[in-house]
């Protein structure tokens, strides 16, 4: 650190320290956070080694032996990722797992938009009534809705007499699964979109009223594009939480094998008293990798959504 | 619970073919004709979904379509489906008499979601509150009994004092965690996100999955060399392997630690957020007035940030509470490890007893409404701010 250095420093940047001196500098807050997130990582680094090395080698000594010889090839493969892939069903548990997250995603996110426009901007009587009313809502668990949507799906329903849902057997099918998460997801839905577009300048929708766009023309073109943040952090949020999901697939899948999304095939395959012990690392990262992917690439959405979703019931 | 008879796609179909035609006809029927129309708006578009797809199930399971094309036909039908009814229905509203169309499009755009939490949230919590005081099958009365059963039965204290430990242990250890990465991330040059986004990353995983993380640190062999991380570390110092999960009472611990590992970035990222937003000045004059790093932390900055610092252990509280997963696939709920969520699902899937899992259900939702309205109350503040 020569006295010149510092001052070429000071006069680009202000006070800047040199390279090695920020590398040491602060070295408690440093340390602790390496440790913090070492610990962290463990958990995970344990999971994928475990599902790289072979059957023998796992079962016979802890994971973390892998540091005393980490380029000895014949420990690792592939091989439990195929297996858990083609032989126990994962493969068709991810397409299961696709099927159930995507339309209950979409489907509370078009309701709630629709509903998010007409709360925000348009006049009609009962409106805020209504609005508070879905909000209110929010505190319903969702373990409140389980067994009388159970019981519909397999048995029907009546309200005083009236028939309000036709016996349609729907228990295992994906319609149940979706319409049930749409249910789950749409007073947060709601009540985080109609904070956004409710936000939107008004100017814009009483010009485009003016020049004599209909409602779903300024639903469509204006709200839609504008809402893109707030749509895409709410898709992210109910999404992972659709395809992390184990309870409402349970219940309303449980019983139907081929069907069946990853949770379920995961939490089945961890059941079965320590057989398929071998196989579960890989088959966890199996269930991780699509949130893990939507995790990186979408960070700041996800984030955002996350943060918002503090407040579902 | 009867078993309805009633042909169920014709009820489908009713609605959009028979109101709309009224209005048109005398002033004093328009007002009924309206309604009528408003409330076949609300109706029509979940029901034909729910038709439409139900349709295209029946059908695909009785063709034996493979996999592939039944999982597009259900990305198809359940993206593009709702979608293209809505512009329907606003087409047909088009074909209204002018001066009705105001009154009646509103309808259109909101119905639809409300018919659906009418029918699988506001029916649900009703029905489950009734189911509460009836026995197993949902058929007679018994008044509280059920509940009798949840206050006394010794399951299922058990469950409600390990809940409690859970909301008191995993929100506080959290918050104090990640309030800690969040501040001491703030402090470095470079590398904050990176730091940031390594503790957050467990947000992603199921419950499931962090099982089967948690799997590998808890296994336990009784002899021969151990795969589990932890009694690899505790044999190493020569003791004698442990099974940590059938560890009594502490085993409830080795499970929130579980929740803690995949709720702490949640707790970090928004009171990172948060930190950052307290002004640098303030910071300035409690440094110039002699203040040293950990004073200005607790004298200045948590103070600033409290009402963060509630939203985010309320949320937990909630998630907390709701949390079935990792007990239901870890220990099942034994070895004095019950939870209330896990309890419901017990009795409610595995016993098959309906009235006691929907008593369950009740408690639970009693729990949460007075948490809930304090994060509400908190949100909305927040959300005039920004």
């Amino acid at each position: 650190m020569s006295a010149t250095t510092v001052d070429t420093n000071e006069l680009v940047q202000g006070k800047q320290p040199s390279p090695l001196q920020r590398l040491f500098s602060r070295w408690p807050v440093k340390l602790a956070l390496l440790l913090i997130v070492v610990i962290w990582l463990i958990p995970t680094l344990g999971l994928l080694v475990s599902s790289l090395r072979i059957k023998a080698i796992t079962e016979a000594e802890g994971w973390w032996t892998f540091f005393a010889n980490p380029f000895d090839t014949a420990q690792w493969t592939l091989s439990h990722y195929s297996e858990v892939l083609t032989g126990r069903g994962f493969g068709n548990a991810f397409g299961n797992s696709l099927a159930v997250a995507i339309p209950a995603t979409v489907i509370p996110i078009t309701m709630a938009a629709f509903a998010s426009y007409a709360f925000s901007w348009m006049e009609f009587r009962g409106r805020q009534v209504m609005f508070v009313s879905v909000v209110a809502l929010l505190v319903v668990p969702l373990q409140m809705a389980l067994i009388p949507l159970l019981r519909l799906y397999t048995q029907g329903g009546t309200f005083l007499g009236v028939t309000i849902f036709p016996d349609l057997d729907l228990a295992g099918t994906y319609p149940a699964v979706w319409l049930a998460h749409a249910g789950f997801g749409l007073p947060l839905a709601v009540y985080l979109l109609r904070n956004y577009i409710g936000s939107l300048p008004s100017s814009i929708i009483e010009s485009a009223r003016v020049d004599g766009a209909t409602h779903f023309e300024i639903f469509t073109r204006l709200i839609v594009p504008l809402s893109v943040p707030a749509l895409a952090s709410f898709a992210i949020f109910q999404f992972l939480w659709v395809w992390n999901d184990l309870l409402v697939a349970l219940v309303f899948l449980g019983g139907t094998p081929d069907v069946q999304v990853l949770t379920m095939a995961l939490a089945e395959l961890q059941g079965q008293f320590g057989q398929f012990a071998h196989l579960l690392p890989a088959a966890a990262f199996i269930t991780m990798a699509l949130p893990l992917v939507v995790f990186f690439s979408l960070q700041r959405y996800f984030v955002r959504g996350l943060t918002a979703g503090a407040v579902k019931g | 619970m009867s078993t309805s008879q009633t042909p169920a796609p014709a009820r489908g179909a009713e609605p959009p073919s028979g109101p709309p035609r009224e209005p048109e006809e005398a002033t004093a029927v328009q007002n009924v004709g309206l309604t009528l129309y408003r409330v076949a708006a609300a109706l029509l578009i979940p029901i034909v979904s729910l038709a439409a797809l139900w349709f295209t199930f029946d059908w695909l399971r009785d063709t034996d379509a493979s996999r592939i094309v039944v999982v597009v036909v259900a990305v198809i039908v359940g993206v593009f489906g709702v979608f293209a009814l809505y512009y329907g229905m606003d087409k047909v509203t088009d074909q209204l008499p002018e001066r009705f169309q105001d009154s009646v499009r509103p309808w259109v755009f909101v119905g639809p979601a409300l018919t659906v939490l009418a029918v699988f949230l506001v029916y649900p919590a009703i029905n489950t509150t009734l189911l509460s005081f009836k026995d197993a099958t949902g058929d007679a009365w018994v008044g509280l009994e059920n509940y009798g059963f949840v206050f006394t039965n010794e399951g299922m204290l058990r469950s409600m004092r390990n809940t409690l430990g859970w909301i008191v242990i995993v929100p506080t250890v959290s918050v104090a965690f990640g309030l800690a990465v969040a501040v001491l991330a703030d402090k470095l040059d470079r590398g904050e996100s990176a730091v940031k986004s390594l503790i957050f990353l467990p947000m992603a995983v199921s419950f499931v999955g962090a099982s089967v993380v948690f799997g590998l640190i808890y296994d336990f062999k009784i002899f021969g060399s151990q795969t589990g991380l932890l009694n690899g570390i505790w044999t190493a110092l020569g003791n004698e392997p442990v099974g940590w999960l059938s560890l009594q009472p502490w085993n409830n611990l080795f499970l929130m630690v579980i929740m803690v590992w995949m709720q702490t970035g949640f707790a970090m990222v928004i009171l990172s957020a948060a930190i950052k937003s307290v002004p640098d000045d303030i910071l300035e004059a409690a440094r110039i007035d002699g203040a040293n790093e950990i004073q200005v932390f607790f004298r200045v900055v948590v103070p600033s940030i409290m009402s963060t610092i509630v939203v985010v252990t309320t949320t937990m509280i909630i998630n907390v509470l709701k949390v079935f997963d990792i007990v239901f696939v870890m220990t099942n709920g034994e070895r004095g490890t019950e939870i209330i969520a896990e309890r419901m699902i017990r009795w409610f899937f595995r016993n098959d007893h309906d009235g006691r899992g929907a008593a369950i259900a009740v408690v639970l939702f009693l729990a949460i409404i007075p948490v809930m309205m304090i994060n509400v109350r908190r949100f909305q503040a927040e959300e005039e701010i920004r």
